[in-house]
């Protein structure tokens, strides 16, 4: 899936920039975007650091554990094939924890811990497997309870407005991203066997 | 009574990291005994690899993206998309923002600091902008940066079931605003 989309837009971009004149455009956005990856990459690693320390702090004291088995009827219906007790659990909770209150430094962080902790019960390394489609989903979805801090900068007074309208558009987003989810993983398309 | 709502909670959002950064660590070392500056060290230690694992995705991913921003198909995509969108009552002045939201962070802000700065703060396009830069995520970043850092290359249907939701996301946008604001 990803090897045509990676490559349509590519090819796109390419026959577009042809058309509309922008070759030049297209060959520099190329090389400053692969700067950009590396710089954010980079920028990641003291975030990651303070929140992974933080988080195994958390872990030792067994802090994890009470969250995860606090929420655990959720959980169970959300991810059927992780362990209601497994740390994974612990940190996609916190992970949606923190997109909730709109802290982005520290969801990332946090998110990719579980994605560490899902992948240790993943049987086939290179394929996604459905708790982790499902965490992404949520994930990419945003549940957000507070408007984001550019936002409120940018619209002023008019920020409190979209306040209902923010949750309400991202709770229809939300439940659509877990529907399709459970339907799309029992096709056959997007089974284990022929996921691309 | 929502302004009061947002106002507190925004005022109280700035304090949940400081009280983490404190309470977790007071816990551990009270409640449990935990070692905690040992242990902490032990845990940032993976902050690195992580970091530099998820370069090559990242890198793959924001060129595609970053060339097809460049190139103008999104304008080409727009000029097709639009008279359909006008059946369902999208507006079209919020069309590029919906299109770009999933695609990039920093080009959908631009677009939405574009819709203010036209229309101004309090106009319909502007709420409907910001509601959906608010409901949404950078799903192609998300994904990238997620299974990069796990090394999974083949992701089945995440990419679907993430790009369905961001465009559920952007007609409710419409819908609520027009509903609620208008």
């Amino acid at each position: 899936m990803l090897n045509y989309i990676w490559f349509g837009m590519m090819a796109i971009s390419v026959v577009a920039a042809i058309f509309t004149g922008r070759i030049d455009a297209v060959t520099e956005a190329a090389i400053n975007m692969s700067k950009t990856a590396v710089e954010i990459s980079i920028g990641l690693i003291g975030i990651m650091a303070l929140w992974l320390g933080i988080m195994k702090i958390a872990e030792e004291s067994g802090l994890i554990k009470i969250i995860a088995r606090g929420l655990k009827p959720i959980t169970i219906r959300l991810f059927p094939d992780v362990p209601a007790d497994h740390p994974a659990i612990g940190s996609i909770v916190l992970n949606m924890a923190a997109n909730m209150l709109g802290l982005g430094n520290a969801a990332t962080p946090l998110g990719l811990k579980a994605m560490e902790e899902l992948q240790e019960l993943n049987p086939k390394k290179d394929t996604a497997t459905n708790a982790m489609v499902m965490f992404l989903a949520i994930n990419t979805s945003s549940v957000q309870l507070i408007v984001p801090a550019t936002v409120v900068a940018l619209m002023g007074v008019a920020a409190s407005q979209i306040f209902i309208t923010t949750i309400l558009a991202t709770l229809c987003s939300t439940i659509t991203a877990i529907f399709m989810v459970k339907i799309l993983e029992k096709t056959k398309t997007f089974s284990v066997e022929n996921a691309s | 009574m929502i302004e009061s709502i947002v106002g507190s909670l925004n005022a109280g959002a700035k304090y949940i990291i400081p009280l983490l950064l404190v309470g977790i660590p007071f816990y551990a070392l009270s409640v449990k005994k935990v070692k905690v500056y040992e242990v902490f060290v032990v845990g940032a230690k993976d902050g690195f690899t992580i970091a530099v694992r998820i370069i090559p995705y990242l890198v793959a991913i924001l060129v595609a993206v970053g060339m097809f921003r460049a190139s103008g198909a999104l304008d080409l995509l727009l000029n097709f998309l639009a008279p359909v969108l006008n059946l369902i009552g999208f507006p079209p002045e919020n069309l590029p923002l919906a299109m770009m939201r999933p695609l990039s962070g920093s080009g959908s802000l631009g677009l939405l600091t574009d819709l203010v700065n036209e229309h101004g703060a309090d106009s319909m396009p502007a709420k409907i902008g910001a509601t959906m830069f608010g409901s949404s995520e950078t799903t192609f970043y998300v994904l990238a940066v997620y299974f990069g850092s796990v090394a999974v290359t083949r992701s089945r249907h995440a990419l679907v079931a993430g790009l369905t939701a961001d465009a559920v996301g952007a007609l409710s946008a419409v819908f609520f605003c027009k509903l609620l604001l208008g």
